[in-house]
């Protein structure tokens, strides 16, 4: 028999069963829930009477319309408020393993708080109705974000109808230069790839350059696997997997634990395991990326200039081009580091991990953003985190700077709260997606690492951070 | 579910590539509880020229005259033509809940998103994969007529056009007789109940830490 990869053994664990067209029956073990996509799938059940088929496996949190700032006057804007209480009522009537509300200590957005917590294990499946939920294949789980009927599905079944993907590998080998991250790499595959490159597939990242990343860098990449089209983003659990989870509250412990490392060293790919589609990057050759379109794969490095849509053959992309720099605001041909910026969010379920926020301090320490910057925002991603940062000194580091320093969140990656951007606005975010309207209608976003994002907001436009250590 | 067998639908023409979900349903819409209601704000930040609010009576609204599917002739179209990677970015359902909800019922592109593609056969929505020659084709076609229609026919698996010509396509057993039947996806999981079970009992023992 063939060898078989990380993904082909997460599946074939997962198949109850499979139709003679290839439909298959996967079984989920891990349900993590916001209160974005799920009311309607909650009054699906209601109406069906329904009961969920496991609500032990359900870890559910408001983050994506919580404030960030003045707690103590609560969510102010009723719509808001309605859909983060229906939540609170959802998860009382039908029970779950894990509820952080709004306030709670532990409090933050769902993909940083289920591996924190030890919820998100090697070797599961895990779904949320959210995109990002790749993040979590970083432990070497297929995770992928479903839609609310999905959401549904799984309440009442614990399964999901699905057909298998296809397998791409992406190897970066090699050692990244100062000031390039695990947000540079992603930006770079995306870049090489397009936004539609790993549709249908799921992407396992390897190589020396994947590996040497920390729990917090691998996250960052899997995050943006939906970025590059693809559902699930994968790396196989190693020895740092299992030092990140030991311990943790919900991980494994006794006999359970050892039994649990063992099995998990069986998930990584078989050296003669074949994929469907191979792309190779050398981390040496990745600069510092910044987007300066209006989709992802926009993308260059620090170097570069805005592209000309006269130089582009094709007619579609052409157009893509002259609509995205109208939008944008920019000309074509100008160098990126002209770009000056009006806000800076540091943030999100792709950088506001601990990591994250060490990077983004390290860069403002003893620094005072640009007069010509409005606001800094840095969000931490869970409660955890903000008590681990404040622990350190981050958030002095940060106010020294002329940053905010706020309640965790998913905030102005998608402006549901209040953060926002106004009409015109441009921002340098840590955050995943810079399309149309994303941060706020008529906003401008460029994404890019957290050391880019605190250089630009020092510099008051895009500079390359490797210039600044 | 909705089901789906037959229609001969008005085609609108969306000329751009990657239309992401927040373009096709932007997030402040997302705040409702509800799963209906989202058709007015479609296309959003493209079709109207103030900023909308979910409540918003959109009748009053100021539409913007650039956006194609504000002319007139386009108010009855039941066929959305779409280009590359359509339905990219956020998992939101409400984006198929939009779009279904202006009256569309299939959505012709040379490729979608995974998860938007997935999320459109559970409600009713027909997501067609069209060649790029095809696609072409249709664009050309479409954009200069005043009514432009295409018969889609989900048993036969064809789109016949205005010529006469039909091409067919592709989807799989499973999701066409659902969609063809309006079939409760939970409703026939739950015929499995026995076998999710069985699976269950043997993942507990094989794998206890996940159930702890």
């Amino acid at each position: 028999m063939a060898g078989r990869t990380l993904y082909d053994k997460l599946w074939d664990s997962h198949v109850v069963s499979e139709a003679s067209d290839g439909t298959c029956l996967i079984y989920i073990d891990r349900h993590l829930m916001h209160e974005v996509t799920s009311p309607q799938a909650f009054e699906g059940m209601r109406l069906m009477g329904r009961k969920p088929w496991r609500k032990d496996s359900i870890v559910a949190v408001p983050d994506h319309n919580t404030p960030t700032d003045h707690w103590e006057k609560g969510i102010e804007e009723p719509i808001s408020r309605l859909q983060v209480e229906t939540l609170d009522a959802n998860i009382l009537e039908f029970g779950a393993l894990v509820y952080y509300p709004f306030k709670h200590e532990n409090q933050g957005i769902i993909h940083v708080i289920g591996p924190e917590n030890g919820t998100t294990l090697p070797g599961m499946t895990v779904v949320c109705g959210d995109s990002h939920t790749s993040t979590h294949g970083a432990f070497g789980t297929l995770a992928h974000g479903i839609g609310t009927s999905e959401v549904e599905h799984v309440l009442a079944t614990q399964t999901l109808v699905a057909k298998k993907s296809k397998r791409m590998l992406v190897r970066v080998e090699g050692q990244l230069g100062q000031g390039v991250s695990a947000k540079d790499i992603a930006l770079a595959v995306i870049g090489k790839i397009g936004t539609a490159g790993g549709t249908g597939f799921a992407i396992e990242f390897c190589g020396s350059a994947i590996r040497a990343l920390s729990m917090e860098g691998r996250m960052t990449v899997c995050n943006l696997a939906i970025e590059a089209g693809a559902r699930a983003g994968l790396i196989a659990p190693d020895e740092k997997t299992t030092a990140y989870l030991e311990g943790r509250t919900f991980a494994p412990k006794g006999q359970d634990w050892d039994r649990a490392v063992a099995y998990w060293a069986t998930l990584p790919s078989d050296p003669d395991a074949t994929f469907d589609a191979v792309v190779d990057l050398r981390a040496g050759d990745i600069a510092p990326q910044v987007t300066w379109g209006t989709s992802p794969e926009q993308v260059l490095a620090i170097g570069g200039r805005v592209p000309n849509p006269a130089n582009e053959a094709d007619p579609v992309k052409r157009t893509g081009i002259e609509r995205a720099l109208a939008y944008m605001g920019l000309q074509a041909d100008m160098p990126l580091t002209d770009i000056q910026v009006d806000k800076v969010f540091i943030g999100s379920c792709t950088n506001s991990r601990i990591e994250d926020l060490r990077a983004a301090a390290g860069i403002a320490k003893g620094r005072e953003k640009a007069a010509n910057v409005k606001q800094v925002l840095v969000v931490p991603g869970s409660g955890q985190v903000k008590r681990q940062a404040e622990a350190e000194g981050l958030d002095k580091i940060f106010l020294a700077a002329g940053f905010e320093w706020r309640e965790p969140g998913c905030s102005m990656c998608l402006a549901m709260n209040a953060d926002r951007l106004a009409p015109g606005e441009r921002c340098a975010s840590t955050s995943n997606r810079n399309f149309e309207g994303r941060q706020g209608p008529g906003g401008r976003t460029h994404l890019v690492s957290p050391v880019m994002a605190a250089a630009a907001a020092i510099a008051g436009r895009f500079v390359d951070v490797r210039n600044l250590h | 579910m909705k089901s789906f067998q037959q229609l001969k639908g008005l085609v609108f023409p969306l000329d751009r590539a990657n239309v992401d979900t927040d373009a096709i349903i932007p997030k402040q819409f997302l705040k409702s509880i509800k799963r209906s209601g989202f058709g007015p704000y479609l296309f959003d930040e493209w079709r109207y020229l103030d900023h909308g609010e979910p409540g918003m009576d959109c009748r009053g609204r100021p539409l913007n005259p650039e956006f194609l599917l504000n002319q007139p002739r386009y108010r009855a179209a039941q066929i959305l033509l779409a280009r590359h990677n359509f339905g990219c970015g956020s998992s939101r359902e409400h984006a198929p809940w939009a779009i279904e909800g202006f009256g569309f019922q299939v959505i012709l592109a040379p490729s979608f998103a995974d998860i938007f593609f997935n999320n459109c056969y559970k409600n009713g929505l027909l997501p067609i994969v069209v060649g790029e020659d095809l696609i072409e084709r249709l664009f050309r076609e479409s954009l200069a007529s005043d009514a432009y229609f295409l018969d889609v026919n989900l048993e036969q698996q064809t789109v016949t056009l205005p010529s006469g010509e039909a091409f067919g396509f592709d989807i799989t057993p499973h999701r066409k007789h659902c969609l063809l039947n309006g079939l409760d996806e939970i409703g026939l999981t739950l015929l499995q109940a026995d076998g999710i079970r069985a699976f269950e009992a043997r993942h507990r023992r094989n794998q206890p830490w996940l159930f702890a």
